[in-house]
């Protein structure tokens, strides 16, 4: 293998302040390989990459693109070099067409018409060539996720890169999205580019990558061929200890129903029906786990029960009290009063007001509470207190309350939100995709606790979109389709199973048996 | 009544010229992500610096030019402010329109002692009226006469260009490279800053082209339509440009057919001073002088479509540190 490397980095430093975010990264990436690079948040994945974009300039340490050592000082310097990124948030302009932003920023001449026609023929050129196909006149903010990713890689390839980068593509695709974009991710392999994953999604990189090197903390620990080597090695790897990846846990006791909905439809501001006619139980010691292709109507359910968002119609009976959803409908502290917790989401929208310091955060909507209030005044020592006593009990890093949870990492936050409605000790616990954006490590512990919690006989309801997680928690799993629950499993439920009921194929259970066996 | 008419859309079209100018201005501004609440201030330099150079050097041209140095001069500050140390634009345009407001009117009664005016402007000091070819002769031509020879032709150099701006706006908005990179940056300027185009400059020269516009409006105040500056001339022309840009929805053509608009409400309210409406009475002027806030308000509210400004506009750009 005498071949020159696409890209060679050698011995890169990056200092934020006094955080070190790239230590003496070595790494070499052979052309025409995909290369995943996998790592926790905040382990220097981004950094790195931001530096061979030339969006930040590495401290010390050398960048040979195609053998040759060269100084990125800008990203035009890194398109110049063939060197593509796609942001793990996209950098489109909504309003424009495909083909504007395709053009935006290598527009040939101060006139537009020039550029556009040449990208026109281009973009006809690179569809039938990668199978990249894109309406090039359609708004780009009214496309799919799916699509706008595609945009961004044509807008790489459109600028003759010939290494593609990318920044956790799949964080916004559903599985079948995702699915697609590996395969899109093959063909360009084919064709000779190089392609650089960063992911903190293990099953990605066992799935598309020939090459993977691990992340931790700021070092490059390890470089392996990824056919010779497993998920559990990685997942080793990448925390610094062994993870147990596999939920332990022991077979659920369910005892009296502890939250009971019964014909619940919801309807939204278009005024589109997105929950139709739903009704299940969750009962004392159990998980039950909602799956769903996301925007299947679970968001709204959970918004539902958890008293933010007002029904057409349906009932809800909570430790033997009936209440109207639709009329009279509780709101969030009606519920939170009727010992119901809620881990909402989207942390940052609903969960964290992420401009304040920790220890407000730890007791947001129970700081009525007369544990944290005197009078019209909070108590703040007992909110400390408190806070700390939860930083230490759930491992919150930074150990400190005054910071603000802007300054935490998405893992971090989480076991913010976790801790505060856990600790309230509710007999019912609403979660919603409890790990999203939070790292393997505290997965795991995220995961631990929701168990405990289950075994402490209180009722649990996990809406997630990682199926994984969906098996790996539940005692019984229900899958929405379309605003409507189309199946209900137990908990050794196959994938392919629920993964054709979350397509919206029900009744199928006979037919899918009969295929796999 | 034809005749009325006639004379009550050639006032229109006077009225709109200033608020045209500096509506196209801030549509430079925005579409680049940088609100513009300093429009007024702009004008109202402008105005000043236009009068009291004409008046030293007797010339307008020469005029128009100091009228736009000060202007372009005020909206680097606010570039500055906004821009490279990404304060608070509200903030930075108030601060304009107060430092335009008091100076103006200090610096004119210190130079010329004559209450915050400048001299009246003779001769060459002012901009005059055109007379397009053929005017006089078509006048008695019945309809096609009256609307050449007065609603077209007859009006200052600088009432041309603002509507001449229009469709060069258009033009450079939709059909060039600096515009694409104007809306681009004003929407989402991480990605232009991405695609290798600095965000920095990209909004300076937005900035500027403001500055130029607004210095035009403020010119066309003072030696064109007035003969000389006047304390606090603008009156509220550059607030009102601003609700015209919102009712155009930033586009270019509206943004001419929202100041026309208001500018016919601004004639004819000067046409109903003191005139009996049969059945209703004296309509008070300030009732169409507020009508262009009240159609703002309800377009805002919703009820004639939505206006969705530029969506990083307000927003300082920092790069993301991840």
């Amino acid at each position: 293998m005498s071949e020159t490397p696409a890209i060679e980095l050698r011995k890169i430093n990056k200092s934020f302040g006094a955080v070190h975010a790239n230590k003496d990264i070595d790494l070499v990436v052979k052309k025409g390989s995909i290369h995943g690079i996998i790592g926790e948040n905040g382990a220097g994945k981004s950094t790195l990459m931001s530096i061979l974009y030339g969006f930040y300039q590495a401290d010390t340490g050398d960048i040979l693109v195609n053998g040759n050592k060269v100084t990125i000082s800008d990203s035009k310097a890194a398109i110049g070099m063939g060197i593509g990124m796609v942001h793990q948030h996209f950098m489109l302009v909504d309003n424009f067409t495909v083909l504007e932003n395709v053009v935006l920023g290598a527009e040939d001449s101060a006139l537009l018409a020039g550029g556009l026609n040449r990208a026109r023929s281009e973009l006809h050129r690179l569809e039938t060539e990668y199978e990249l196909r894109v309406d090039p006149e359609a708004i780009t903010g009214e496309l799919p996720v799916g699509l706008q990713q595609r945009v961004e890689i044509l807008k790489a390839l459109y600028r003759s890169a010939e290494v593609l980068i990318l920044d956790e593509p799949t964080g916004v695709l559903t599985p079948a999205e995702a699915d697609h974009l590996f395969k899109i991710l093959e063909v360009l392999k084919n064709e000779g580019k190089t392609i650089l994953l960063i992911t903190h999604k293990l099953r990605e990189i066992m799935a598309a990558t020939d090459m993977v090197s691990v992340m931790r903390r700021g070092e490059m620990v390890a470089t392996r061929e990824t056919k010779n080597t497993s998920m559990e090695e990685l997942a080793e790897l990448m925390v610094g200890r062994s993870v147990l990846l596999r939920v332990d846990k022991k077979p659920a006791e369910p005892k009296a129903p502890v939250l009971e909905v019964e014909n619940l439809t919801v309807t939204d501001s278009r005024g589109v029906e997105v929950v139709k006619d739903v009704s299940f139980k969750v009962h004392e010691g159990e998980i039950v786990g909602i799956a769903g292709v996301s925007g299947n109507g679970q968001s709204e359910l959970l918004e539902t029960l958890s008293g933010i968002r007002r029904a057409t119609r349906g009932t809800l009976k909570i430790n033997g009290e009936t209440i109207d959803l639709a009329n009279r409908a509780p709101d969030a502290a009606d519920m939170r009063a009727k010992s119901m917790g809620h881990v909402p989401e989207d942390r940052h929208r609903m969960g964290l007001i992420n401009s304040f310091a920790e220890y407000e955060n730890s007791i947001l909507g129970y700081h009525r509470d007369p544990a944290y209030s005197k009078g019209l005044l909070l108590d703040l020592p007992a909110i400390k207190k408190n806070a700390v006593d939860e930083i230490e009990k759930y491992d919150i890093r930074p150990p400190n309350p005054m910071l603000k949870t802007a300054n935490f990492s998405g893992g971090n936050q989480q076991k913010v939100v976790l801790a505060r409605e856990i600790e309230r000790d509710p007999n019912i616990l609403l979660v919603g995709q409890p790990t999203r954006g939070v790292d393997i490590g505290a997965i795991e512990f995220i995961h631990k606790r929701l168990i405990e919690l289950r075994d402490a006989g209180k009722g649990i309801l996990l809406v997630s979109v990682e199926l994984d997680e969906i098996r790996g928690l539940s005692d019984r799993v229900l899958v929405m389709f379309d605003g409507k629950v189309v199946g209900e499993r137990g908990a050794d439920a196959e994938e392919s199973d629920l993964g054709l009921l979350m397509a919206g194929i029900e009744d199928n259970k006979i037919a899918v048996e009969g295929d796999v066996q | 009544m034809f005749e009325t008419l006639i004379l009550t859309l050639d006032s229109t079209v006077r009225l709109s010229t200033p608020l045209l100018l500096a509506c196209l201005a801030g549509l430079y501004s925005e579409r680049s992500g940088i609100v513009d609440i300093g429009l007024e201030g702009k004008m109202l330099g402008a105005a000043f610096g236009a009068g009291a150079v004409a008046y030293i050097t007797g010339n307008a041209w020469i005029g128009l030019m100091a009228g736009i140095a000060v202007s372009i001069g005020l909206a680097l500050i606010h570039g500055f402010a906004s821009i490279t140390n990404r304060g608070n634009q509200i903030v930075s345009g108030v601060a304009i329109n107060f430092l335009a407001a008091g100076l103006t009117a200090l610096l004119g009664q210190t130079w010329f002692s004559q209450g915050g005016r400048t001299p009246s402007l003779q001769g060459d000091g002012r901009f005059r009226d055109i007379v397009l070819p053929g005017a006089e002769q078509v006048r008695d031509v019945p309809i096609i006469g009256p609307i050449y020879a007065e609603l077209l032709s007859g009006h200052n150099i600088l009432v041309y260009a603002a509507f001449v701006a229009v469709p060069v706006t258009w033009w450079v908005l939709f059909r060039t490279r600096f515009g694409l990179r104007l809306r681009a940056v004003g929407e989402n300027p991480a990605a232009v800053d991405t695609a290798g185009i600095s965000v920095t400059w990209l909004r300076y020269r937005a900035v500027i082209a403001c500055g130029i516009l607004c210095g035009l409006a403020g010119s066309y105040l003072s030696i064109a339509q007035s003969a000389g500056f006047i304390k606090d001339m603008t009156a509220g022309k550059g607030f009102i440009a601003l609700a015209a840009l919102i009712f155009a929805k930033w586009r270019p053509a509206s943004a001419m057919f929202a100041c026309l608009l208001f500018g016919f409400l601004d004639a004819t309210a000067i046409r109903m001073q003191g005139q009996e409406v049969p059945g209703i009475g004296e309509i008070p002027v300030q009732f169409f002088q507020a009508l262009p806030y009240i159609l703002t308000v309800i377009l805002l509210a919703g009820f004639i479509g939505k206006a969705i400004p530029p969506k990083a506009a307000g927003i300082p750009y920092l790069k993301e540190r991840s």
